[in-house]
């Protein structure tokens, strides 16, 4: 299987390697008009076809990997490192992405499977889509350079073949990793075909804005993608380090975040670009940028240019990267300049209050997060470069300069929707922010009512940033809240006048006619409802303690009694767990066995939390294990507040993405029915403001 | 009257803002407990886990156990915050601190962020306004050829509706 995987790659890379020529002289040829011996149009559908063949030849590849896996077959190295003949089926397709090599061969795959779809809808626009191809070829070419010759998945194992592989990382032995990782990597491929489309367009001086209406379905998947990795990623996190946190502000996560960043900047300034024509050079570069950061990130975690929790695979392919990253910065820049009166806009801002406005400074403080973030991730480098000593920038750095950035962002998702395109007056502005406002309020005083008052709230009497952030993160969030729902409410109200239905379906049939602008505001509150569980993360609180038989500790509401603790083993690994029965209110109310593993082929510990999750705050119990002076365990319980809301705001921010995924109804499908024969009754005067509102959501626009 | 009255009330509201910010950042915990938990977050673990020192927690590390204990005594000898991070970091170097302190160089990683963010918004909202007037300073073209034949269409078009009734 190692000599069929070894051959797919190469004939992968070949493959890959002809679509570039032949896609570039084909393209070449059209665009110069000179004679060739063969038509370029049948040059270029080659190259299609080569890419098609290429992927073929890269799922091979994968095939040969995965079935080695299963095969235990220990002559190939990378199987002998990453699996073990007791690792259960699932995590030995885990094992595919586990290390360096199978990671950069799945990030082939996937850019292969991207580049089949992307070639296979090439009749959409022909032209259009051989550029954007012959730029994917050209990115294909770097990573199966790099799994052929680099960091090759199907090298053999050095000398006497052992009899068992060494396993799997234990950190990776759990559900979650077996999702988590190709979600990711389908973010960051992904964003491999807005970034073609776009070099395409302003290489072939493509008219209008129909490339980026052609990728909007792209960069919203990818967007998606990146999302459910990014916090599928956070929840492995809080499962399985054991720590109580979700978000350490590790490098590797650090790299996942930033082109979600630039990726959410652009998704809204294209929005510009498509109603305004404006924004045109700032949308490339967006783009170029978010692409750039796929490659920073895995340069950054892959190389071992910083050390990380998340780092599981780090080889000597830094060089490689830099060098296309380089190139793709050159190549960047040069078509830029060459074409840049190509993007030259069709408006300009009129009101520093209105939509525009708005856009542009969610496009600031997205791109100053985004700096702040790859500032604290390569300051590290940067120190050791100037002082000749390396820092370290963690948690703290990042809770004070990047908390402050995310709450004005949040600011800004609640006052965009408010401001109409263009301009406002005072009046509308007064007559649109009275609702937000009063909740913002609204909610400071119920905070404080019950008790968040940062004044006092630190356990010293002091002063506590931690919860005055949190109650700042409250209130915005209930403001932003009644913001988007006063919106939704009122384009359904005149939906409602107009067709006779109940509220309900006024506001399934307003979201179905712009899917586009409600399904945004799903994932709006989607959002919200995470600041408000991150916010909930300032009033943590945990215990840790030694406990003998029937010892008891307390945590927030509940008295946890130690009633057992035990062991247990299977082919993969031991484990110790304690069982703890939980009361609450004088009355057991359920039982937890926090777990801790060792697993057998790497001799590598694991934590298994036990969680118990309710709407107000999470029990989260953790073994830390046995004090080896009296061998009790050591337990330690947190009470999260408000996690479970971090979760449930992913899913409604997933929800809004698919809704905003499907076509919207078209004007002759939403015609309001009115029955014949009948006398419509007056409807009654409507503010100028809200009958605009409603128009625009009946036609569309954002 | 209103008007010196309301700016009386941005003033005391802006410095009141500003103060609360301040404390913000001044305000540390007191107690020997509070304080050992707050400075474990300021502290990294050394045995490379990249884990803070208060959340470190992984089995058979051979650091943070002995970290934990220094940390205790150097608190119970009656030192400053800043002299433990002070003490840590001249013992295991700069990197057992969290985040970068607020001398020297490392001053840079504290301030790039916010002059970052500054200079962009000012650059923003001046280039907003330098739009903005140059749109309105634009004279209004009324008599260009395209508007002076659609205004003519427009009448003839008016006339002859008109003089249908």
């Amino acid at each position: 299987m190692a000599t069929f995987g070894v051959l797919a790659l190469l004939i992968a890379l070949a493959l890959a390697a002809y679509n570039l020529l032949a896609g570039t002289v084909a393209l070449r040829l059209l665009a110069t008009g000179q004679p060739a011996r063969i038509s370029p149009e049948r040059l270029a559908d080659t190259a299609r076809r080569a890419g098609i063949a290429g992927f073929i030849a890269v799922s091979g590849a994968a095939f040969a990997l995965v079935w080695s896996v299963f095969a235990n077959d220990f002559s190939i190295a990378y199987i002998m490192e990453h699996s073990n003949r007791a690792l259960p089926a699932p995590y030995k397709f885990a094992a595919l992405w586990s290390g360096q090599e199978g990671s950069l061969l799945l990030w082939a795959w996937l850019l292969g499977a991207y580049g089949f779809v992307l070639r296979l809808r090439h009749h959409t626009d022909v032209k259009l889509y051989a550029y954007a191809g012959t730029v994917l070829a050209a990115i294909q070419v770097f990573f199966l350079a790099i799994v052929n010759f680099a960091a090759p998945p199907f090298a053999l194992t050095q000398g006497a073949i052992p009899e068992d592989g060494f396993g799997l990382n234990a950190l990776l032995q759990y559900p979650e990793m077996v999702i988590h990782p190709p979600m990711l990597y389908l973010g960051y491929v992904g964003f491999s075909v807005p970034f073609a489309f776009a070099l395409a367009a302003l290489m072939m001086r493509y008219p209008g804005e129909k490339w980026i209406k052609i990728t909007r379905v792209w960069t919203l998947t990818t967007w998606l993608f990146l999302t459910c990795g990014i916090f599928l990623g956070m929840h492995w996190a809080y499962a399985v380090l054991g720590w109580g946190g979700y978000w350490g502000w590790d490098p590797v996560e650090n790299a996942s975040f930033m082109p979600w960043l630039t990726g959410t900047a652009f998704m809204h300034s294209v929005m510009m670009q498509e109603k305004k024509g404006m924004m045109k050079s700032w949308n490339v570069w967006l783009i170029f940028c978010t692409f750039l950061l796929t490659l920073l990130g895995t340069l950054l975690t892959r190389a071992g240019l910083v050390s990380s929790v998340h780092a599981f695979a780090q080889s000597s392919i830094g060089t490689w990267f830099v060098v296309f990253m380089g190139i793709v910065v050159a190549v960047c820049i040069f078509t830029y300049i060459l074409q840049r009166s190509h993007l030259k806009a069709e408006h300009q801002l009129e009101s520093l209050v209105s939509r525009e406005s708005s856009f542009l400074f969610n496009n600031l403080v997205l791109l100053t997060a985004c700096f702040v973030i790859l500032w604290g991730t390569l300051f590290p480098v940067l120190s050791e470069y100037v002082q000749g000593s390396k820092v370290t920038v963690g948690a703290p750095f990042y809770n004070r300069v990047a908390v402050p950035i995310g709450l004005f962002l949040l600011f800004l998702t609640g006052v965009g929707p408010l401001l109409p395109w263009r301009a406002t007056s005072l009046r509308a502005i007064r007559r649109n922010f009275i609702l937000p406002t009063v909740a913002l309020w609204a909610t400071v005083i119920v905070c404080i009512a019950v008790g968040v008052r940062p004044w006092s709230s630190a356990p010293d009497g002091g002063f506590d940033t931690g919860s005055f952030y949190a109650l700042i993160g409250f209130a915005l969030s209930a403001s932003v809240f009644t913001a988007i729902v006063s919106e939704f409410l009122r384009g359904a109200a005149v939906i409602a006048k107009q067709t006779r239905r109940n509220l309900l379906s006024s506001i399934y049939l307003l979201t179905r006619r712009n899917t586009r602008r409600y399904g945004g505001y799903i994932i709006h509150i989607g959002v919200v409802i995470v600041v408000v569980g991150l916010s909930g993360a300032a009033f943590n609180k945990n215990v840790e303690k030694e406990l003998a038989l029937h010892d008891k500790m307390s945590v927030g509401p509940y008295t946890l009694e130690c009633v057992g603790f035990t062991q247990d083993s299977n082919p993969n690994y031991n484990s110790e767990f304690a069982m703890l029965d939980v009361y609450s209110g004088g009355k057991k109310q359920f039982q937890m066995t926090p777990e801790k593993r060792v697993y057998l082929a790497s001799q590598q510990p694991q934590t298994m939390v036990a969680v118990h999750s309710v709407p107000g705050w999470d029990l989260y119990v953790v073994y830390e294990g046995t004090n080896p002076d009296t061998d009790q365990p050591i337990i330690k319980a947190f009470l999260n507040p408000l996690v479970g809301w971090l979760w449930a705001g992913v899913v409604l921010m997933v929800l809004g993405t698919l809704v905003a995924l499907v076509p919207s109804l078209s004007p002759s499908t939403a015609t309001p029915k009115v029955p014949a024969l009948r006398t419509t009754p007056a409807e009654p005067v409507l503010n100028p403001t809200d009958q605009e509102r409603s128009l625009g959501a009946l036609k569309g626009g954002d | 009257m209103a008007t010196r009255l309301g700016g009386t009330f941005w003033k005391r509201a802006l410095q009141a803002g500003t103060l609360a910010i301040a404390v913000c950042f001044t305000m540390g915990a007191s107690d020997a407990g509070l304080r050992f938990n707050d400075l474990g977050h300021r502290l990294m673990c050394t045995c490379g886990c990249a884990q803070l020192l208060g959340e470190c927690n992984h089995v058979g590390c051979t650091e943070s156990g002995r970290e934990r204990a220094e940390l205790s005594a150097a608190i119970a000898s009656g030192l400053s915050d800043q002299d433990v991070l002070d003490s840590f970091a001249r013992k295991y170097g700069a990197t057992v601190l969290a985040a970068p302190s607020t001398k020297g160089f490392n001053l840079v990683a504290w301030i790039a962020p916010f002059a970052v963010f500054l200079a962009a918004l000012l650059g923003t909202i001046l280039l907003v306004r330098h739009w903005s007037v140059g749109r309105k300073q634009q004279p209004a073209e009324t008599h260009t050829p395209e508007m002076d034949a659609l205004r003519e269409r427009i009448r003839r078009e008016t006339d002859a509706a008109n003089g249908g009734f």
